[in-house]
């Protein structure tokens, strides 16, 4: 066993430990805490996908994220408030079901990100940056501006969403269903890394010339890759909407997307656990640090400028050595 | 009546592409010479609105403020130049990106720290107030009208600057080629400084004309940060002509937009739907031109083509 | 002429003022090695690249077996089974010299979207690409970093690399350049033998490789063809000699 894999199991068990600790501690806000976790993972995760094995920079996954959140919104709402979300040309009820509530949210993000990807990847580099971060800012001007859904107030959903046999209400048992999506993601990161298509991706990383002389066209291998990329990030935004039970634009904000980047990068870009790490390293520096001052985002700024001078691969790469990426 | 509210609206459209290009030209000029994303490019603006908002109250006198904004946004550019960013110039994008975006933490609450959360105030300037009668009869406001005229001097003194003086010559040849310019024997650690102060102080006067307009807050330079990323897509990243054409295309497609999408639905539909579906289109008319620019032009309207 | 594989017809590409190819014809046939040789800036690779699809050529038609191929792009061209290599070794450099190969591998056998499971385990892809390394001599460096491999190893990778491939022509930019004498030779011996597979269109400054190598010769200088032939029609021809030759043989 590497190095890296003990710290990634180290890692998980501890995020398994701690809310089960708060279980017994009775601690509830210590367990919301570490949903927040394994949820922002997810989306890091997601994320990963693209920056980390694709090299794709998206600074618009926030769009993602939020479409994802506001499916999840919209579907309990309507369900809630016993109003059909579509009544032409058939009638489609809302839903309270994670069950259905996931999939259509994934397809929601897919949708999207193959429309976003497809632009953004005609061009590259910086333009890439401030397409995919302009994208998600057009987004954020629309939910602000619709006023169907809340518009600049966001919507709550009054009661958070169902899953078959378990009470979601319970903070523990919202934390054992994301904890093991993010299982689930991650465990799908690692096939998807060693596959052939992971392969093909990596490739188009490191020389899209090499991939485009063995016949196979970069900009199809990236697309799929960024819609994979966007679909775990809205799963992660349905998520948060059931956690928070409400949405708001702010899901969509450029915020956001600079955040899902720093859970990526603050635990070392390209690692598979790197996204979880950087994840729980936020809201501990969140809490830490919010506790000396209200002005910790100062802190966190001066931080973050220090690692991304200093220590470059992250907290994965500080504990575990070696190079990321493989 | 309704051509005299549409020229008033062209008017706020072109004031507004105005203000981008200040602040575009910084971005593009970083970008083309230094090969650098700088996301902070809003907090600069924010910089120079405080210092204006702060000088005046202080003095008294808003032209004081003006050079207040100029000096202190100029000033706060050299400093993250050296301190901070010349350490980003051989790294990639994503480390830029990140590092640029912990200065916008840093910058912001660190002015959240010196003048707290509410909205400081900026007047418009007694010798400016008041509305000017333009030919055909229409009455606009004087301190935009102002605004306009000054974005189009520095716009011509910046041309001017790149086209015809030495420094210019040097920008140019590092455009070109970063290693040309080190052979011509130029300091290239001060002409990067410059050029980035230069920037920021361009950014610095946007932050004190439209804090006139609008209130000064910690924050207000991200929408701003955004659509001039917008802008210099549209126009072509590197390119200063691009970024002039492309600010006044967002600045009267955005105006233009929000004055006209509303009125042209509520032909087909009731007041008030025309107005949230309008003003949800208006929102995003921007974005949609440069999906549009992008489709045929991927590298922009004036950038270097593959 | 109709049984050549590859057919270049009139193809020119200008940048600016300088017209990179002019005019320039050109074929493959079946079984032979065609070698394009010319002085430095004379657009050998500019060539290589316009047939590949890397660059657009201005005007101009080029056939792969008797079909126009000029408006497909890249991709589409090498799926067709023209493989190239490269002047400056062109390789994913994270990655084992095995990964490249299997990359190669995997995307002549079937599709590359496929998610789930592990290339490594894939038995049937992997001994594809340890034949190719083999082939080339590079079995026992298959699992080191492709970054870490030296100059003449990362020349031998990707070799093995457009075998995978299984073209039906090979494009060689340069093979030889920074090989030593003894990779030049072995290199030498194994392109002989290799035109039994598939015909090679060989840019190459090594003359004794070129001369070894060659069934037909084209010269090239500044963008056009000055003749066409035999390795003795190009060694005796005074054009050839005052052109370009003379001051290599000299």
């Amino acid at each position: 066993m590497t190095r890296e894999t003990t710290v990634n199991i180290a890692l998980a068990i501890a995020l398994l430990a701690v809310p089960i600790g708060a279980q017994f501690a009775d601690h509830p806000f210590i367990i919301t805490l570490s949903t927040k976790v394994a949820i922002f993972a997810i989306a890091g995760v997601g994320l990963n996908i693209a920056l980390g094995y694709g090299g794709l920079i998206s600074f618009g996954h926030a769009a993602f994220f939020g479409l994802g959140g506001y499916a999840a919104g919209i579907l309990a709402s309507q369900a809630l408030n016993y109003e059909p979300l579509v009544t032409w040309p058939f009638e489609i009820q809302g839903t309270t079901q994670m069950l259905i509530i996931w999939p259509v949210a994934l397809c929601i993000c897919g949708a999207a990100a193959l429309v976003i990807g497809a632009m953004s990847l005609r061009t590259g580099g910086v333009y890439f940056i401030m397409i995919t971060l302009a994208f998600a800012q057009m987004i954020y001007y629309f939910a602000i501006s619709w006023p169907a859904y809340g518009g600049e107030d966001g919507l709550s959903i009054y009661v958070r969403s169902k899953f078959p046999g378990l009470n979601t209400l319970d903070p523990i048992t919202f934390f054992a269903i994301c904890f093991a999506l993010l299982i689930a993601v991650l465990g799908f990161s690692v096939l998807l890394t060693h596959s052939r298509f992971g392969l093909a991706l990596s490739a188009a990383r490191q020389n899209p010339q090499r991939l485009t002389s063995v016949g196979v066209r970069p900009f199809q291998v990236q697309l799929t890759a960024f819609v994979i990329s966007g679909m775990i990030t809205g799963l992660a935004g349905a998520l948060y909407a059931d956690l928070n039970r409400f949405v708001s634009p702010a899901m969509f904000s450029w915020h956001t997307s600079g955040e899902i980047m720093i859970f990526v990068i603050l635990g070392g870009v390209g690692r598979l656990f790197g996204p979880l790490a950087g994840a729980a390293l936020f809201i501990l520096l969140e809490h830490l640090l919010g506790g000396i001052t209200e002005f910790w985002q100062f802190l966190l700024g001066m931080l973050l400028l220090l690692i991304v001078l200093f220590a470059r691969g992250g907290l994965i790469g500080l504990l575990a050595g070696g190079r990321g990426n493989v | 009546m309704s051509t005299i509210l549409l020229f008033e609206q062209i008017l706020n459209g072109l004031q507004f592409g105005i203000m981008l290009f200040l602040m575009a030209a910084g971005l593009t000029l970083v970008f083309g010479v230094m090969g650098l994303i700088n996301l902070a490019h809003g907090s600069l603006y924010m910089v120079g609105a405080f210092a204006c908002a702060a000088v005046a109250a202080a003095t008294g006198s808003f032209w004081l403020g003006v050079a207040a904004s100029l000096a202190a946004a100029a000033a706060a550019g050299a400093v993250i130049e050296v301190a901070v960013i010349r350490r980003l110039y051989g790294r990639d994008h994503l480390d830029q990106v990140l590092a640029t975006f912990a200065l916008i933490l840093v910058f912001s609450e660190g002015t959240r720290w010196i003048f707290g959360s509410f909205p400081l105030y900026l007047n418009v300037p007694a010798s400016l107030s008041g509305a000017v009668i333009l030919p055909g009869g229409v009455a606009y406001p004087t301190y935009r009208l102002a605004i306009i005229v000054v974005g189009i001097i520095v716009a011509a003194g910046l041309f001017a600057l790149i086209g015809k003086t030495r420094i210019g010559v040097q920008i140019r040849a590092g455009e070109a080629d970063r290693e040309m310019i080190a052979a011509l024997g130029i300091d290239i650690a001060r002409l990067y400084t410059f050029v980035f102060a230069l920037g920021a102080a361009l950014a610095g006067l946007a932050g004190a004309l439209v804090g006139t307009i609008q209130s000064v807050q910690v924050g207000m330079g991200e929408p701003v940060l955004i659509l001039a990323f917008v802008v210099i897509v549209i126009g072509g990243i590197g390119s200063i002509k691009g970024a002039l054409v492309g600010a006044i295309l967002v600045g009267l497609t955005d105006t233009l937009g929000r004055f006209l999408l509303p009125s042209l639905f509520a032909t087909m539909m009731s007041e008030s739907d025309a107005t949230s579906i309008g003003s949800a289109l208006a929102s995003m008319s921007i974005y949609i031109l440069m999906a549009l620019v992008l489709i045929f032009r991927p590298r922009g309207l004036f950038g270097a083509t593959n | 002429m109709s049984s050549a594989i590859l057919e270049v017809e009139d193809l020119s590409k200008r940048f600016g003022a300088l017209m990179a190819s002019d005019h320039v014809t050109l074929d493959l046939r079946p079984g032979e090695i065609h070698a394009l040789i010319g002085p430095n800036g004379a657009g050998k690779s500019t060539l290589i690249k316009q047939i590949v699809g890397e660059l657009h050529h201005d005007a101009g038609t080029i056939r792969f077996n008797g079909r126009r191929i000029d408006d497909l792009d890249a991709e589409a061209r090498a799926k067709m089974g023209l493989a190239r290599t490269f002047q400056v070794s062109s390789l994913a450099p994270e990655i084992s010299a095995l990964h490249n190969v299997l990359l190669a591998v995997q995307a002549v056998e079937g599709s590359v979207f496929r998610f789930f499971k592990p290339v490594i385990r894939d038995k049937k892809l992997v001994a594809a690409a340890m034949d190719n390394l083999m082939r080339v001599g590079l079995q026992d460096r298959a699992m080191v970093r492709t970054a870490d491999l030296s100059h003449g190893e990362r020349r031998q990778l990707e070799m093995a690399i457009a075998l995978a491939l299984k073209p039906k022509v090979f494009l060689l930019d340069e093979p030889m350049a920074g090989m030593g004498p003894d990779g030049s030779q072995q290199l030498t011996k194994f392109l002989a033998r290799l035109r039994d597979e598939a015909p090679i269109l060989l840019v190459e400054h090594d003359m004794d490789a070129v001369f070894a190598l060659a069934d037909r010769i084209s010269v090239l200088v500044y963008g056009q063809i000055i003749a066409t032939g035999s390795v003795d029609e190009i060694r005796n021809s005074k054009k050839v000699r005052s052109a370009y030759l003379g001051e290599e043989l000299a």
